[in-house]
């Protein structure tokens, strides 16, 4: 019942947009600081600015109380190394994850998070998320300590990655940014930030957008600006009728804030970095099939003749036991965990894995498909929390795989999950239903960011970052959360002394023409969808795995001519359309940075995954830098930058001398106060 | 229901990504103010569940069947090619099933841990 097919049929006639619509129609919003992007970062940072006393607006394109990515949920919180049962330092797991990335990491930014992240989830604590076994449904479980009731996650030992039962982690947040009396704008694409005298380069006063279901525009005016939206999911593959139920960002994943600040002039780092594609495409439903991967981590994998397949520690030594999975092997002081955004890691850091060598072992008949995972062989405690706690909270599980499986009949005291059945180099990764061998050869951006400073302070004078995505050095939930608070904190007292916002007239004239231009084209012009997978096609083609200059330069200039012909006359027959539109300009602007970040790269580099034809040799020396790139007046710059610049000049040398001198009004516990 | 037959385009893929039940919903459109991508729209009749307009922008995280006050007036459905990936086997009886199948069997009414 109820879907439009169904409806035109038996009414015999078009539903009417059921929005009042008034295109063009400006909305005037003044504020001390302003959050885009309402998602766990873009709302944590608008109640650090609250906290503060400033005047604080919000817009997300989607509605913030269940929009982003890690609005559907959370399991599991890493970096917690203040936590009182943490042997883990900030200092240490900082210097574990630049090591891990080869130096490929804005290590500022995991250290501030490392500092503020337990900090960070007592306040969601505060505010109603729970966070410790209150109920004693563990008691005595290892994972569990029995003073502060706290659960641990994947390294027992050091204890520095917390449980968490988070389902409902951004309704309890949404709720705090409104007892806060934040200003929250839902349904608005924003299209361009607003910048002095209407200057690339020149400070952020604010930005424009458009309401997607109104079709009404938004000038909001602003002393500060936080960008704390996602990653750009649909610049390099877009079949959503495939893959959208497989992927783990949405559809509004269209790399917007990114490319509002590559047009005002911000600058950005490891743009072209790239990488195989992996969990945003066309695997099964998250966490909805056997497999021993993140949440999953230990579960016993067996083969369709009940044999178990053995786990080993990172130096391939094997380990006898199911708690041994938990546990750091010889010549490890502690494992990063699973799921933070380091993908290149270093032994001493990893955690356990099945055997690696699985998709072999399966070719010479040691292992019979199908795999099952078998939960009944694991303690009661483990396969709770595993099922009851794990696959019941972390995002996308709730209702998809908890409830809609256990209303199927599944009980894991007797049922086994079975794994995909698929190419056998699917076996290589633990997580199974992500696939990652059968996804088609496709590329996705890398993760490439605002370069930020000490403060989360983009080049650009009023414009900071923090999320996941946008800021160089972030991470995943966690991290979402601590970097969006502390960004917004900063923004909040950059905004106290800053002077009055001062748009420029004639900046928000010429983007008010521009957003409104496919609502009055033929309407048989393109629509969204086919001008995406267009971009998509380019991206695949021009920055896929292999580039060399000329490719590079054919990719730019295909985008550039798709967005004055296909997309000039592309037409949207309502608000929604009209904002999936603008995102695809933000797509081309997204697509373009990664590009000429592409071309500013001479020299292949393996971390990055980057293949330049035209320079083969992989990782020479002198290459080992950043190459922040922007634009000035229309032109591309790039310049050279040492990979630790947070500790060069003009900052101090150390993690710790930055942070006191940076930090602000941060409430921090400390470990010995947080007890 | 009308017996005309319409030019209508194909039916979208996935089809529906939720599904309401008339009797239960009360058209009071909390999945629809809730939505990250507005896959919903309110139905033009009053207190009638609402059109799913966008089955293809749904990612499935379920936030509209958490938001609805009313049990049972909306559930999620995964693609037809995702449940029919969600297998198992249970252990004493070697019996098969899956998300979607034919006479399931009891479901599990164990509450999440919290």
């Amino acid at each position: 019942m109820s879907i439009w097919h169904e409806y035109v049929q038996r009414e015999g006639k078009l539903p009417e947009w059921p929005y009042p619509v008034d295109y063009g129609k400006v909305n005037e919003i003044v504020s001390d600081v302003l959050v885009i992007g309402g998602g766990l970062a873009g709302v944590r940072a608008a109640i650090s600015a609250a906290q503060m006393g400033v005047k604080v607006v919000l817009a997300d394109v989607g509605h913030a109380k269940r929009s982003g990515s890690g609005g559907a949920g959370v399991d599991h919180w890493h970096g917690a190394c203040t936590n009182p049962c943490s042997k883990v330092t900030p200092e240490e797991y900082t210097r574990g994850c630049y090591e891990s990335m080869h130096g490929y990491m804005g290590a500022h930014v995991r250290y501030i998070i490392t500092r503020e992240s337990w900090d960070t989830l007592l306040e969601c604590e505060k505010w109603g998320l729970q966070i410790r076994d209150v109920k004693d449904e563990f008691k005595g479980a290892e994972f569990r300590d029995e003073e502060t009731k706290l659960l641990f996650a994947y390294d027992y030992d050091n204890r520095h990655i917390l449980r968490v039962w988070g389902y409902n982690v951004k309704p309890v947040i949404y709720k705090e940014a409104e007892r806060l009396r934040v200003n929250i704008q839902n349904r608005i694409c924003v299209t361009s930030l607003l910048t002095e005298g209407g200057e690339q380069g020149a400070r952020v006063v604010g930005a424009t957008g458009v309401n997607t279901r109104t079709g009404e525009f938004y000038v909001f005016r602003a002393k500060a600006t936080v960008i704390a939206t996602g990653g750009a999911g649909r610049l390099f593959q877009f079949v959503p009728e495939l893959t959208a139920s497989a992927s783990m960002s949405d559809m509004s994943s269209a790399g917007v804030g990114h490319a509002i600040g590559w047009k005002a002039g911000a600058e950005f780092v490891l743009m072209e970095k790239t990488g195989p594609n992996t969990l945003s495409g066309f695997g099964y439903a998250p966490y909805s099939m056997g497999n021993a991967g993140n949440t999953y981590h230990g579960v016993p994998v067996i083969d369709a003749n009940g044999k178990e397949v053995p786990w080993v520690d990172a130096f391939n030594h094997e380990i006898n036991t199911i708690e041994g999975r938990f546990r750091c092997g010889p010549g490890q002081k502690f494992q990063l965990g699973i799921g933070i955004g380091i993908s290149s890691y270093l032994p001493e850091y990893q955690q356990n894995d099945p055997v690696r060598d699985l998709p072999e072992r399966i070719r010479k008949g040691e292992f019979a498909l199908p795999f099952y995972i078998d939960l009944t062989r694991m303690s009661e405690h483990e396969r709770r929390v595993l099922w009851g706690l794990m696959v019941g909270h972390e995002g996308k599980t709730r209702i998809p795989i908890y409830d809609t499986f256990n209303k199927a009949g599944f009980d894991p005291d007797q049922d086994m999950l079975q794994a995909p059945v698929m190419t056998l180099e699917g076996y290589l990764s633990s997580c199974f239903w992500a696939a990652r061998a059968n996804t088609p050869p496709h590329y996705r951006s890398g993760g490439g960011s605002y370069l930020v400073d000490w403060d989360l302070k983009t080049s650009l004078e009023g414009l900071f970052a923090g999320s996941g995505s946008t800021v160089y050095g972030g991470g995943c939930h966690g991290e979402s959360h601590a970097t969006g608070r502390f960004a917004g904190r900063r923004a909040a007292e950059y905004a106290r002394s800053a002077s009055e916002p001062l748009a420029d007239r004639g900046q928000i004239d010429s983007e008010r023409n521009r957003v409104y231009s496919s609502t009055h084209q033929d309407k048989d012009g393109i629509g969204w969808k086919e001008i995406n997978q267009a971009i998509a096609r380019i991206m695949q083609d021009y920055c896929g795995k292999y580039k060399n200059e000329l490719t590079l330069k054919l990719g730019l200039r295909l985008l550039g001519e798709l967005r004055q012909t296909e997309l000039a006359s592309a037409y949207s027959s309502n608000p929604h359309e009209l904002g999936r539109l603008l995102e695809c300009f933000s797509l081309i602007d997204f697509g373009e940075a990664m590009m000429k970040a592409s071309l500013a790269r001479k020299a292949s580099n393996s971390i990055l995954d980057f293949h330049r034809l035209d320079y083969p040799e992989m990782d020479p020396p002198e290459w080992n830098k950043l190459l922040p790139i922007r634009q000035i007046k229309g032109e591309t710059q790039s310049r050279e930058l040492p990979l630790d610049y947070f500790l060069k000049q003009p900052f101090a040398p150390t993690y710790e001398e930055n942070y006191a001198a940076h930090a602000g009004a941060a409430k921090t516990t400390g470990k010995e106060t947080s007890k | 229901m009308s017996d005309k037959i319409y030019m209508v385009p194909n039916p979208p893929t996935p089809n529906r990504a939720v599904a309401f039940d008339p009797d239960a919903c009360q058209g009071c459109n909390s999945c629809v103010e809730v939505c990250p991508t507005d896959v919903l729209m309110p139905n033009p009749e009053p207190e009638m569940p609402p059109v799913v307009l966008y089955p293809e922008e749904c990612w499935y995280c379920g936030g509209c069947v958490e938001e609805c006050p009313w049990p049972g007036a909306i559930s999620m459905l995964h693609p037809t090619s995702q449940r029919i990936s969600m297998n198992w086997k249970r252990k004493s009886t070697q019996e098969l099933f899956r998300v979607g199948m034919k006479n399931p069997p009891t479901a599990n009414n164990r509450p999440p841990s919290g």
